[in-house]
């Protein structure tokens, strides 16, 4: 068999050579966010995260009401169990004014189903698109990145049914309301981060999508999400403090409820540790992302 | 050629799946774990695959590529990486201009969701802009037809239909390098020429066009220039003619393969024979008797078998298929040698090349325990038949259907039989 070739452009030196628009080659770097990119598919990434909210409801007689009854029946059920039941202590403003129970659970809620949606929903979303994956180029981070912008409809409603059921309490906001968004972005971080690098590796081991549920059960006990820190007491307090959901909670009720402020070492911490999560995350999707068409 | 026209310049370009042999392959991470646990110093039992190794060629502006090889040859890893769904090992490749990839009509359509949506959503999958697809949106209904059914779920279409909808999002995809894989094999004969000639149309337009197809007649038609892949090489590049000419005629894989494979069988020999010299030939000719022999050796015992013999045409099309027990060999057990041989009187198959592809399988058994993909190539040679003054030529088709004519006059026909017409 014969290899003939046509004459390669190499070898004609007379001709000036364009800069070409993109060169493929294999990836190397531990981290390349190509944040150019990422802006030129944004349509896509505005079509991925449409999508995903469409669907979410399709087919359900009560379709967006769902989005407000989920975490009113949740917060309910949970206020029933943890506030009647088991009778637990919750703080008070700074002020010294009653939080009701629900309401507690309530903007713990907020925070928690956020991260936990995240979670849910990124570490499924390669294996969930294979497809697509398998079959058209796109900057892979954006599956992650629209999976985590279609919680956000969420977390608008339930921040509005927040509003209202804290004016309904007769509790003020504060100034420190401000300081909200920037909790909401280290949580995103944090469950994008942990959610990130369990997609990657659901994409060789399925495993993943079975473990990562119990996980997130275990973190909702383990996080002062029905009660608050001041119920800790001695060496499991100290150890308590090393998940980094602990701060992040305390820290937002204080935004929200007014709650007494955390210590400032427990926000430094949480804000170090998801910042963290999220660049390992990143690290860990981005160097799995070059096989990802090979073995999902 | 200057390199100012270049569309896309590939270097050294190679690619490597590692295989993982049973045994040590892990379907759970745990497993990974504990195997690593117990042999912390052991290698895993992978072995190297190229995919492609050392692939150099340049597209040029305006040129329709052609990229032609048989199944496993390297042409959809090829594609994936110039589409950049995958990363190469090595090599480079330098694109002159934004690439748009059709691998597939239709990726990420959603059942749910209506026609509308999905072609906002499909245009963004391909990379579509949403002013691009606003600006398009009018054309893309007319030419998929669907103006009725835009707000039902695609669920509700019928299969024509969501294919039509998702090749009309495809067509109206403008990038300046098009990548696109067969597409052109799903739906009917009518459909498939609409797409071939929007496909003219866009090669028409001067973009660079880069086309993997198994049909001949496809990339004759449409390619400038074409490369030939066998094995993970790229073994031709030229003229479209003379690449598809050595994509046709090169011996693809040796008849004899002399290793038993995972069953214990062995294809010694499939061979076209004149039956009355018994001499082999690779040129038969129209119209002449042949017969077909297989030699297979099982080294292990296989009960219930039969044997299936495929014939394709250089298209790649099935002609026609030979399973044992449909001509009287029932269901049989191969043990040592086994000779098969299948009579074909009066060769019905009009001048062309076609691929013989052998199959050992049991009925009602999915499992296919010899496979060898062309098997044996022939080359049917025309013929002249009774008393015509012109041969019959490959322009004819592929099978002769008719092997005796009558005409009849009159009221009162008078039978002609001694005036046989095989019409052309």
């Amino acid at each position: 068999m014969t290899a003939t070739t046509l004459p390669l452009a190499q070898n004609s030196p007379s001709a000036p050579r364009r800069k070409p628009y993109l060169v493929v080659r294999a990836r190397r770097s531990w981290l390349s966010v190509n944040l150019r990119e990422l802006w030129l598919f944004r349509d896509l990434l505005l079509s991925l995260t449409a999508r995903d909210i469409k669907l979410r409801y399709k087919q359900t007689a009560l379709g967006v009401l769902w989005v407000v009854l989920q975490p009113l029946l949740a917060a309910g059920i949970l206020s029933f169990v943890f506030g009647k039941l088991a009778n637990l202590h919750v703080d008070e403003t700074a002020t010294g004014k009653r939080i009701p129970y629900f309401l507690f659970m309530f903007t713990s809620l907020v925070v928690w189903n956020f991260f936990a949606n995240i979670v849910n929903k990124v570490s499924n979303i390669l294996v969930g698109n294979s497809a697509l994956v398998a079959k058209v180029y796109f900057p892979r981070l954006l599956l992650p990145l629209s999976g985590a912008m279609g919680m956000l409809v969420d977390l608008a409603v339930s921040a509005i049914l927040l509003i209202i059921l804290q004016l309904t309490a007769n509790i003020p906001f504060g100034p420190q309301l401000l300081f909200a968004p920037l909790i909401l972005l280290l949580i995103m971080s944090a469950a994008l981060g942990i959610a990130m690098a369990a997609t990657a590796l659901s994409v060789q081991y399925r495993d993943v999508a079975y473990i990562l549920p119990v996980i997130v059960q275990l973190l909702f006990f383990a996080s002062p999400i029905a009660y608050s820190v001041a119920n800790l007491h001695g060496r499991s307090a100290a150890f308590y403090q090393l998940n980094p959901l602990t701060g992040t909670l305390s820290f937002w009720r204080w935004s929200i409820l007014g709650t007494p402020f955390p210590p400032l070492w427990t926000i430094a911490y949480t804000a170090a540790f998801s910042l963290l999560l999220l660049l390992t995350g990143t690290m860990i999707f981005q160097r799995m992302e070059r096989t990802f068409a090979d073995i999902i | 050629m200057s390199s100012s026209d270049l569309a896309v310049s590939v270097r050294n370009l190679s690619k490597r799946y590692m295989l993982t042999h049973q045994g040590s392959r892990h379907a759970t991470l745990a497993e990974h774990i504990l195997d690593r646990a117990r042999h912390p110093f052991r290698r895993p039992d992978t072995e190297s695959f190229w995919a492609l190794k050392d692939f150099n060629f340049d597209v040029h502006r305006g040129e329709v590529l052609g990229i032609v090889g048989r199944n496993g040859a390297g042409k959809s890893t090829l594609l994936k990486i110039l589409s950049r769904i995958t990363d190469p090992t090595t090599g480079t490749i330098e694109l002159f201009g934004p690439v748009g990839s059709l691998l597939e009509i239709g990726t990420g359509f959603h059942p749910e969701l209506t026609g509308r949506e999905n072609i906002f959503l499909n245009g963004a999958i391909l990379g579509m802009r949403r002013r691009e697809i606003l600006q398009q949106f009018d054309n893309i209904v007319e030419f998929a037809a669907v103006d009725k059914f835009l707000d039902t779920p695609v669920k509700r279409y019928s299969s024509g239909m969501y294919i039509r909808l998702a090749f009309a999002v495809a067509a109206h995809l403008n990038p300046e390098i098009l990548i696109i894989d067969e597409v052109l094999a799903v739906g009917d004969v009518e459909f498939q020429k609409k797409c071939l000639g929007k496909l003219q149309e866009v090669s028409n337009e001067g973009r660079t066009v880069l086309f993997v197809s198994h049909n001949m007649a496809a990339v004759r038609q449409l390619c400038t220039s074409a490369i030939h892949l066998d094995h993970g090489l790229l073994t031709k590049h030229g003229k479209t003619d003379e690449v598809v000419d050595h994509y046709t005629t090169t011996r693809p894989v040796p008849p004899t393969l002399r290793h038993p494979n995972k069953h214990g069988l062995t294809l010694f020999t499939l061979d076209l024979l004149d039956p009355t010299t018994n001499i082999r030939t690779h040129s038969p000719i129209f119209n002449h008797d042949y017969m077909l022999k297989a030699h297979i050796h099982a080294t292990k015992e296989l009960t219930y078998a039969s044997l299936r013999l495929r014939f394709f045409d250089d298209s790649g099309t099935k002609i026609s298929s030979i399973y044992s027990p449909e001509e009287g060999i029932p269901p049989f057990t191969m043990h040592g040698d086994i000779h098969f041989t299948f009579h074909l009187p009066r060769l019905a198959l009009f001048p062309g090349r076609y691929i013989i592809s052998l199959e050992i399988a049991r009925p009602n058994d999915p499992m296919v325990y010899l496979s060898v993909e062309d098997a044996l190539l022939i080359e049917v040679q025309p013929a002249y038949l009774n008393g015509a003054t012109w041969s019959y030529e490959k322009s004819h088709g592929l099978v002769r259907l008719a092997n005796s004519a009558q005409l009849e006059f009159g009221v009162h026909a008078l039978a002609c039989s001694s005036a046989k017409h095989a019409n052309p």
